[in-house]
């Protein structure tokens, strides 16, 4: 025991080098409780009086302006298309890996060249079909357009934990007679549903974060979180505790997210590589 | 039986194989192929959208246009400098923070999740913290702590530089490094908790230095890990528009090729040039990203094997 809580310098270093990073995020949350004059001092006012006057700006005391609508967007965005991610995508890796079609392997570098393309490259003619189709600012559009960002990233992620499913156990099932209905459920889903976990969790967050498309493809009504949070910087005035407390709202779904699920973070994030 | 009578159940069976795989692939053909598709022609016409009288055929102007553009041509160089120096030094730091969190000590989950955070704060957030709370020159935590440290020793004049104007690309990339630095973090942890320890023990039992297990042992497991990490982190970071949106506006040199034709678009309405431009950011992130990772595989390679 005594081995175990001795003193060792890289054990210094780490807790140094970890109190580095976390130091902006913990600035950004004590910012968000301080009144905006104290925000605003140099040398910075650590002790300040604490409030909640920058979460009560962010929520619409003074102006108004309520940040639910676009918060309600940004949930609807990526809960929709990580739904229709996985309706997609979870098919697409069985025909990639349990009854692999001719060819797999091509395809599955065919989803990861479409994440290669950059999206600037493709957004004004998506523009476009918004503007001729009547869907510019329409969370569905938005919808459709996350879920082509995050099903390489999907189905790349559900072939790999799919090719775990042992080739035994398949075999058994098939000459049990097991319908494809009990095979799945019996065979591939204890095998799937990690990976279903990990794919969700990323690509909620992929979609959470996105803003550039949000920015070009809505306006007032299905403007995101992201963009509403742009919004908060004004030219005139103190805003520090504000866009702080705006900043730190909506990074809170994924960073407990996140947080309460770092393994299944560092498999989605390697693309299943990591397990 | 007929080689007919067999062909027909057997295309059946490949059909059924393929039934399952077509959705997602028509979907990513129609949404992402098409489009591309379509930026192809535009960059042939002449088109604005404030002109609209005037669209035609262009053949390659909007292409000479592009290339003798100045504005565009920095930001070729811009993408290319900001994804470089952004993934090779959060590659770096990354890899040293992997190899501190691999060893044993007191807190150790602790620390690992405060490394993970800012990974975690949405990308506009982040560019928008670092540029208004900590580069601020008046009252940013960077300036407030020098003013902070020189009061302590007595200074009457302390340093306040004005972080952004002074090093622009420099601060886009401490924010991107920032973010990005955990990412990496974490996949290269993965790769040195999935080493086979029994090679290592066995080396440390011969005589081999901490040294020498790192490089001849870890250092070749960790190379795809760091292929990875480099591959995934250029995808990313080559397409940035968060951070030099919000931090620079593409201004003082910082525009990327994502950022200009976002404001060719924009703010130009000039289609055919737009989409141009995003032709040439297809063929360079396509030449960055094949590019890059053969330079960072045949480092490692060479380091292994000298």
């Amino acid at each position: 025991m005594t081995t175990k809580q001795a003193w060792r310098p890289w054990g210094v270093l780490a807790w140094f080098a970890g109190i580095l990073f976390v130091l902006p995020v913990l600035w950004m949350v004590l910012t968000s409780l301080h009144s905006e004059s104290d925000a605003a001092t140099n040398p910075p006012s650590i002790a300040a009086k604490l409030t909640f006057q920058g979460y009560a700006e962010f929520f619409g005391a003074t102006t108004g302006v309520s940040p639910w609508p676009p918060l309600l967007n940004s949930a609807s965005a990526s809960i929709g298309s990580t739904v229709l991610v996985l309706l997609l995508s979870v098919p697409a890796a069985y025909a990639l890996s349990i009854k692999p079609v001719r060819k797999w392997s091509d395809v599955l570098f065919f989803f990861l060249s479409t994440k290669m393309l950059p999206v600037v490259a493709g957004i004004l003619p998506i523009y476009l079909v918004a503007q001729y189709t009547g869907m510019l600012d329409n969370i569905w559009f938005l919808i459709l357009l996350y879920t082509s960002m995050n099903l390489p990233i999907a189905v790349w992620l559900m072939r790999s934990f799919l090719a775990e499913v042992p080739k035994e156990m398949l075999e058994a099932a098939a000459i049990d007679g097991a319908s494809l209905v009990t095979t799945l459920r019996k065979v591939v889903a204890p095998v799937a549903m990690p990976g279903i976990a990990a794919t969700s969790l990323i690509c909620f967050i992929f979609s959470w974060n996105e803003l550039l498309f949000a920015r070009v493809l809505t306006g007032v009504v299905a403007g995101t979180a992201p963009v509403f949070l742009t919004s908060f910087v004004t030219s005139q005035g103190l805003f520090l505790a504000k866009v702080c407390a705006a900043a730190t709202v909506i990074s809170l779904p994924v960073l407990v997210a996140g947080f309460t699920a770092q393994d299944k973070l560092v498999q989605g994030l390697s693309l299943g590589a990591v397990k | 039986m007929t080689t007919q009578a067999l062909a027909a159940p057997r295309r059946m069976a490949d059909w059924a194989r393929r039934a399952p795989l077509l959705p997602a692939l028509l979907f990513m053909i129609v949404v992402t192929q098409l489009p591309f598709v379509a930026t192809l022609v535009i960059s042939f016409l002449q088109w604005n959208a404030l002109d609209p009288k005037s669209r035609g055929f262009a053949g390659l102007d909007n292409y000479a246009t592009v290339i003798v553009d100045p504005d565009l041509r920095s930001s070729v160089l811009s993408t290319i400098v900001l994804t470089v120096s952004v993934v090779l030094v959060s590659l770096v730091l990354g890899l040293g923070l992997a190899l501190l969190l691999d060893k044993k000590f007191r807190g150790r989950g602790a620390v690992r999740t405060m490394l993970i955070a800012p990974f975690l704060v949405v990308p506009v957030a982040a560019a928008l913290l670092w540029k208004h709370v900590l580069f601020n020159p008046e009252y940013g935590l960077f300036n407030g702590v020098l003013t902070w440290i020189w009061g302590l020793f007595g200074g009457a004049t302390p340093p306040q530089p004005d972080w952004i104007s002074s090093m622009p690309k420099i601060a886009i990339e401490a924010s991107l490094v920032w973010q990005w630095t955990p990412f990496m973090m974490l996949i290269l942890l993965a790769g040195l908790q999935s080493r086979p320890m029994d090679a290592i023990e066995a080396a440390k039992m011969d005589g081999a230095t901490g040294w020498q297990v790192f490089r001849y042992l870890t250092l070749p497991h960790l190379r795809q890990y760091l292929e990875l990490g480099g591959l995934l982190g250029s995808i990313y970071i080559v397409q940035n528009f968060d951070a030099v949106f919000t931090i620079t506006s593409g201004g003082l040199g910082t525009a990327n090729l994502p950022y200009t034709i976002y404001q060719t678009f924009f703010q130009a309405h000039d289609y055919g040039q737009a989409s141009a431009a995003g032709v040439v950011v297809v063929i360079a992130s396509i030449i960055i990203a094949t590019f890059a990772l053969r330079v960072v595989s045949s480092l490692l390679r060479n380091e292994v094997q000298s």
